[in-house]
């Protein structure tokens, strides 16, 4: 099976499609032409810088270099996860909450399917190591800012319960618990239905990916089961210590409820 | 260090500087105008919002008690009271002492869904909740603004009750400057951040 390749016409065609809608948006008065075109600009010109950083990355292979490209991909992930707060913490803890869980659960995960389960040579091989650590951070992302906009949003409203709670002397952790763990579902809820939809609704991205590659689809099943499991990993693991650091990040040394430590961006 | 509830250059967002002692068994009224922190006051000493001075209780400085154990013994009763169970029994832990009977409820309140509560039964199922703990110090917000006379009667008399018995340092909070003569010895209005002992007889409700 041989690749065919996409020429920028084939492309232009394609973007066609952006244009229609974006002319159906203008006389259906949506309002959305402007963003429209402002996405479907940027997404280009990300992706082809990323298809350049890739190329070179792959022909210099050398851990410094991936080391920062995997830096910035978490930085970027952290400032779209702070930025689907709707209250966030204010100061460090905003930006650093979401980017610490996800370095420890993604990184961990990512260095754990690379060392022991894939074993490519070296380990560090960019062609598994990027694309692995950028579907974890992806996913991840997601679960992390949902669950920490739900933790957040519900401290919010049910402070009265939280402060009822500490007032007939329960201890913080039991005063967030409902919460907390209502946080977690939300944030782990997506992960669970797409495993559940997996190949019957809908095919995932990856594999897709892999099969108009060339693959062969029992290879490119295997590598997707894979990603899945490693993705319901991480985005658990992340979503928990997130969870668990913002929890406590309300409360203070006495135990108060500290919401002014959040802020409406 | 004086038994009961000491506070000592207290201050917070609705008062400043304040040094007060209130003994055990000693009952001290509070009134002031709406906004005047009354309720912030309250919150600062049951530790629920920051503060500056020193607090002890019993002669035991706050910070050498767990947060849970001080909101235990400096009980804040609130005058909105929050309820997060289905049921009205799984907010106590186990049978509260006494007082369904002296507050007008039947033996079976305790199955009662907390959703079908008026605000008056809320709030009086709310004292009983905080008496269950059994406090060495009552802060009280307004405890008996949803009741109508009868129920303020009944909620009064389980103070009392209490009060007799395991004779607590209490602060009342209240707008009725009636119940605050029942009830306490001594009546401060709160104002620009100052307590000030009100002369009840000069000031008639």
């Amino acid at each position: 099976m041989t690749i065919v390749a996409l020429s920028p016409f084939d492309l232009t065609l394609a973007a066609g499609l952006v244009f229609v809608l974006a002319l159906l948006s203008r006389a259906m008065r949506l309002g959305l032409e402007r963003q429209l075109a402002i996405a479907a600009v940027r997404m280009t010109v990300q992706l082809l810088l990323v298809g350049l950083v890739l190329k070179s990355l792959f022909s210099h292979v050398h851990l410094g270099w991936i080391a920062l490209v995997a830096c910035v991909m978490l930085l970027a992930a952290g400032r779209e996860v702070l930025g689907r707060q709707k209250r966030r913490f204010t100061g460090f803890w905003g930006f650093g909450l979401g980017t610490l869980s996800m370095f420890v659960s993604s990184f961990a995960i990512t260095i754990l399917a690379l060392g022991v389960i894939i074993r490519p040579l070296p380990w560090y091989e960019p062609q598994y190591a990027i694309p692995l650590l950028g579907m974890l951070l992806g996913n991840t992302m997601n679960g992390i800012a949902v669950g920490m906009d739900r933790l957040t949003s519900i401290a919010w409203d049910q402070r009265t319960v939280i402060e009822g709670r500490l007032m007939i002397g329960d201890s913080w952790q039991r005063a967030i618990e409902a919460p907390r763990r209502e946080s977690i579902r939300s944030g782990l809820i997506p992960i669970v239905n797409s495993m559940m939809a997996a190949g019957l609704v809908s095919l995932p991205g990856m594999m897709t990916g892999q099969i108009l590659g060339g693959n062969p689809p029992m290879e490119a099943v295997k590598y997707q089961i894979l990603i899945m499991f490693l993705i319901a990993g991480g985005t658990g693991l992340g979503t928990v210590v997130s969870i668990g650091l913002g929890a406590r990040r309300l409360f203070d040394e006495r135990q108060r409820l500290r919401l002014d430590r959040l802020k409406v961006q | 260090m004086s038994a009961g509830l000491e506070l000592a250059a207290f201050g917070c967002r609705a008062i400043q500087h304040l040094d007060l002692v209130v003994a055990p068994g000693q009952c001290l009224g509070i009134t002031g105008p709406s906004g005047a922190g009354k309720s912030l006051f309250l919150r600062a000493v049951a530790d629920l919002d920051l503060h500056e001075g020193r607090m002890w209780l019993d002669g035991v400085e706050a910070d050498r008690i767990t947060p849970p154990q001080w909101r235990r013994e400096v009980a804040l009763l609130p005058s909105e009271s929050a309820w997060w169970y289905d049921t009205v029994g799984e907010h106590f832990e186990g049978q509260p002492p006494y007082g369904l009977g002296q507050l007008g409820f039947e033996s079976d309140a305790l199955t009662w869904q907390v959703r079908h509560l008026s605000s008056g039964e809320r709030q009086r199922l709310a004292l009983l909740r905080v008496l269950a703990n059994h406090p060495r110090v009552l802060l009280l917000d307004e405890p008996t603004a949803n009741l109508d006379e009868v129920n303020t009667q009944r909620a009064e008399a389980l103070v009392d009750i209490y009060c007799k018995e395991n004779q607590p340092a209490v602060l009342w909070v209240s707008h009725d400057l009636d119940q605050l003569k029942r009830r306490c010895k001594s009546v401060y209005t709160l104002k620009q951040g100052r307590l000030t002992l009100l002369d009840v007889e000069v000031h008639p409700a």
